[in-house]
């Protein structure tokens, strides 16, 4: 079934955007990520133009990761002091960015700075993921019991705070921090920050696998929430039957994201993460580096 | 009043002798939600006091032209081992669709001067100066590649039916990724290359119903239409959870 999108100005087919936004549903509720990263080529790739399409992602990801977030609440897994200390983080830096966003569209070459961004990080936190999760699957096999990480100089910060869901007496420091970069990378990006998130809460914060998923989500909404806003009331670029579809596959997705992430290992689900991660980032890598069939772009400007 | 206009008739019949009565299936278009493209029936007739002249075959030009926007066509060129956009033309001005049909080949049915005049064939319906960069005609070549490429560009030779020299039709398929606007329909009827009559109408095409809602909001009420977004996402996010709750037990 074809459906004409009001903002998009194209048609597309209904029952691969709903396969779309569940395939993306899915990885959200498993892994804790927004999807963002994903949803966003794949709509570039069925011919949805890019404002709308990195626009309506983020409608998109508020509504999946509510949905994913429920689930997590009734386990118990959101540390919402802690998903309050990074969002005001984030907050900050997110206006920073859209702030950088604006200056480098100026300057001509924004599209480059964002595939070369997605690569890096992508790449980055792909690859540190994958060694760190094998390793920690072969310590599992060996059965040595895993070592509670040893205190680092994150732990040495003023300004403590004993966050009780996650187990932790922290600086506050460190997750403000995180939530700022987060942000910044967020809004240059265009996507939640989910990929960053996960990782950067496990690996320098040392919080729990489970509750990190949960935290992650309650930031994501409110970036993606804020980012919708910013799109619709600056560009109107928002496509409301669009986000409907996606969201409408997304919110069945995540529910059974949940429930499947909920029966995996934490190290597995990393793993798969990992590996998601770096396809994604590998793909835009091998874009920049082939030669594209068509040299050349179109943008159309508003009609006369 | 009448014999004005009868005179008004008389006058310009003596002006060309053969004249275009003209046509549509329908001259409003509308987008609505399931809106797959749709097809257009242009028709008509040659009116004519004397018989036709005898000084080469008669030939029809419909031309069907979308609404006109400027177009940014950028080129990537290797830069460090990687494609970047390198260079940019802009486009003044470029049809968002634009389709020619004709009774035979373009290049025996119509001058070079006469297609200048009238803007009739792709390249002339395109309109782009004062560029500096080198070579802009590669850029404007890759518009008119890339737009036919999509269906939006269509050059339809021989497609025009042309009877007794007096009716024609043509069918034309207006692809789904249309855009809203007055869509210019052109009739030319040539005679060894020249123009001898034209005639102009409008396809209105609008989108209807919720799509022209939603489209109307986005632009009027931005902050009411976030707001609207952003509920419909949480309500979307909550009932599937609480759908699944019910579901489990």
């Amino acid at each position: 079934m074809q459906l004409y999108l009001p903002i998009a100005e194209v048609s597309v087919n209904a029952f691969l955007l709903f396969g779309i936004g569940g395939l993306v549903g899915i990885l959200s509720g498993m892994f804790g990520v927004g999807g963002g990263f994903l949803i966003t080529p794949l709509l570039f790739m069925i011919g949805v133009p890019p404002a709308v399409a990195v626009a309506t992602s983020a409608n998109q990801v508020v509504a999946s990761s509510f949905s994913a977030l429920l689930g997590h609440l009734r386990r118990r897994n959101v540390d919402i002091l802690m998903g309050v200390v990074l969002l005001s983080g984030g907050l900050v830096g997110s206006a920073v960015g859209v702030w950088l966003f604006n200056w480098l569209k100026a300057q001509g070459q924004v599209d480059l700075l964002v595939r070369l961004c997605y690569v890096v990080f992508l790449g980055l936190i792909g690859g540190l993921m994958l060694v760190e999760s094998l390793r920690a699957l072969a310590r599992a096999r060996a059965g040595i019991a895993p070592v509670r990480r040893k205190h680092n100089w994150v732990h040495n910060l003023p300004f403590k705070m004993k966050f009780r869901v996650s187990g932790l007496y922290i600086s506050l420091i460190p997750p403000l921090l995180l939530g700022a970069l987060v942000g910044l990378l967020a809004a240059i990006m265009g996507v939640g920050g989910g990929f960053i998130m996960v990782p950067a809460m496990i690996y320098l914060l040392g919080m729990p696998t489970k509750v990190v998923i949960g935290t992650s989500l309650l930031q994501i909404i409110f970036v993606a929430g804020f980012t919708t806003i910013l799109h619709a009331t600056t560009n109107g670029t928002v496509d409301l039957v669009l986000a409907l579809l996606l969201i409408l596959g997304g919110v069945i997705g995540a529910q059974v994201g949940t429930r499947i992430g909920a029966r995996m290992k934490a190290e597995q689900l990393r793993i798969f993460l990992a590996l998601l991660v770096l396809a994604v980032g590998i793909q835009i890598a091998v874009g920049l580096v082939l030669q594209p069939a068509e040299l050349f772009g179109l943008e159309r400007g508003a009609p006369l | 009043m009448i014999r004005a206009l009868i005179l008004w008739l008389a006058l310009a019949g003596a002006a060309c002798a053969e004249e275009i009565v003209m046509g549509l299936s329908e001259s409003r278009v509308a987008i609505t939600a399931t809106f797959d493209g749709s097809d257009i029936l242009v028709f008509g007739a040659v009116k004519r006091d004397s018989p036709p002249p005898d000084t080469g075959p008669l030939e029809v030009i419909i031309a069907v032209s979308g609404p006109q926007t400027p177009v940014t066509v950028r080129r990537k060129d290797r830069r460090f081992g990687l494609w970047v956009n390198v260079d940019e033309v802009a486009v003044d001005s470029a049809p968002s669709f634009y389709a020619v049909a004709t009774t035979g080949p373009l290049a025996d049915i119509l001058t070079e001067v006469e297609d200048l005049r009238h803007h009739i064939t792709i390249p002339r319906a395109i309109r782009s100066v004062g560029n500096t960069v080198i070579d802009s005609g590669a850029f404007t070549d890759a518009l008119v590649r890339i737009r036919a490429g999509e269906g939006l560009f269509r050059v339809m030779e021989g497609a025009v039916l042309l009877t007794e020299e007096t009716l024609f039709r043509v069918q034309i398929g207006l692809p789904a990724n249309l855009i809203e606007g007055n869509y210019d329909t052109r009739i030319y009827l040539t005679r060894n290359g020249q123009v001898v009559d034209t005639f102009e109408t409008l396809i209105a095409v609008r989108k209807v119903g919720i799509e022209r809602w939603l489209y109307n909001l986005s632009r009027d009420a931005p902050l009411a239409y976030a707001a609207l977004a952003l509920a419909l996402a949480i309500v979307a996010g909550w009932s599937a959870s609480a759908l699944f709750q019910v579901l489990r037990r």
